[in-house]
C-alpha cells in the first residue's frame, strides 16, 4: 500500500500503531492467523447500511414482515438472507406519528454491526455520545431534522447486550415506488434516528 | 430481586471500577421497568475472560428526561431508555412512565 493512502492520518495515530503492534504479536505468537484476520475484515466490509435499508423498505410494503422485524429482528434479517450472527440481540424500534426514536451508545460504540457494518465516525465521537442523551433535539436539529414538539423523543442508550435500529415512517408521496426505490430513500442517519428518510425525488448524495 | 413491567426502580450509585455497563449519568436516578430483556452472562466479569455465570437479568429501564437533567428544556414526555442489569437496581420511587 502506498504512502499516500487516504487513511494516512489515522494509520499514523498512536492508537493505530498500537493496534498494529498487537496484531503483529498475535500473529507472531500464533494466536491468530492471517486468514482469520482477513476473514474478519471481509465479514465487516460485507455489511453496510444497505442491509438496514432493505429491512425498512420490506417492512413498509409487507405488514407481516414488519411484525416480524419488530418482534424478532434477527429472524427478519435472516429471512432477507442476512446473517445476524453476533451474540448480541438485534432490536428494531418503530417511529410513529407520536414517537421518534434515537439510538446512541454512551459507553462506547455499540451498533448493530452484524447488520449495518461499522458505525459512522460521528457515532463514536465523544460529542455525539454525550449530547444525544442530554439534548437529543438539538443534536437532531444539527442533522437537519426537527421532530415537532408534540412528538415524543425516545433515546435508547445501548448500554448492554442489545443493538438497536430505527424503523422510520414511510415518507409520503412514495406510493409509486417499488421496494428498491423505497430502500434508496433510507439513509444510514435515519437508521440511527438522527434524521428521517429522504423525500422521494430528493437528490441522492451518493 | 426480580422486577416486572411498571415497577419503579432506582439505579444504584455504585462506584464500581473496571468494565461496567451502567453509565454514570443514570446513577441514583429513578425510573421504571419497561420489560425484562432476558438473562445474560454478566459483562462485568465476561470482559476479563471469565464465564460471566450465573447469568444476570437485564432490563429495559425507562427514565423521564426531566428526571435526568435539571435543565432539560424539551417536552416533558421525552424519555430515555437504557439496558440495566438487575444488580444495579433497587426499588425506587417517583420514576413513572
Amino acid at each position: 500500500m502506498s504512502g499516500h493512502h487516504p487513511h494516512e492520518e489515522t494509520t499514523t495515530s498512536p492508537y493505530a500503531a498500537r493496534i498494529r503492534a498487537i496484531e503483529a504479536l498475535l500473529l507472531e505468537k500464533g494466536i491468530l492467523t492471517e486468514p482469520e484476520v482477513q476473514d474478519r475484515i471481509s465479514y465487516m466490509e460485507a455489511r453496510s447500511p444497505a442491509n438496514g435499508a432493505k429491512l425498512v423498505a420490506r417492512a413498509w410494503i409487507d405488514d407481516e414482515f414488519k411484525g416480524l422485524l419488530l418482534s424478532d429482528g434477527k429472524a427478519a434479517a435472516s429471512q432477507l438472507g442476512m446473517d445476524p450472527e453476533h451474540p448480541a440481540e438485534f432490536v428494531v424500534v418503530q417511529n410513529t406519528p407520536k414517537v421518534h426514536n434515537l439510538i446512541v451508545c454512551t459507553l462506547c460504540s455499540c451498533y448493530p454491526r452484524a447488520i449495518l457494518g461499522r458505525p459512522p465516525d460521528w457515532y463514536k465521537s465523544f460529542e455525539y455520545r454525550s449530547r444525544s442523551v442530554r439534548e437529543p433535539r438539538a443534536v437532531m436539529r444539527e442533522f437537519g431534522f426537527e421532530p415537532p414538539e408534540n412528538v415524543e423523543v425516545l433515546v435508547h442508550d445501548s448500554t448492554a447486550d442489545v443493538r438497536y435500529m430505527v424503523l422510520s415512517m414511510r415518507p409520503s408521496g412514495t406510493e409509486d415506488l417499488d421496494e428498491e426505490g423505497l430502500a434508496r430513500l433510507v439513509t444510514r442517519d435515519s437508521l440511527v434516528g438522527v434524521s428521517v428518510p429522504r423525500a422521494p425525488g430528493a437528490t441522492d448524495p451518493g | 430481586m426480580t422486577y416486572g413491567p411498571g415497577d419503579q426502580v432506582r439505579v444504584l450509585p455504585l462506584e464500581k471500577p473496571g468494565h461496567v455497563r451502567t453509565p454514570d449519568y443514570l446513577k441514583g436516578k429513578n425510573g421504571w421497568i419497561e420489560f425484562l430483556i432476558g438473562p445474560y452472562p454478566n459483562p462485568e466479569v465476561l470482559a476479563y475472560g471469565l464465564s460471566g455465570l450465573p447469568e444476570r437479568n437485564l432490563y429495559k429501564v425507562g427514565f423521564k428526561q426531566a428526571d435526568l437533567w435539571e435543565d432539560y428544556r424539551c417536552p416533558a414526555e421525552d424519555r430515555l431508555y437504557a439496558d440495566v442489569y438487575e444488580h444495579w437496581l433497587e426499588p425506587g420511587e417517583g420514576g413513572t412512565a
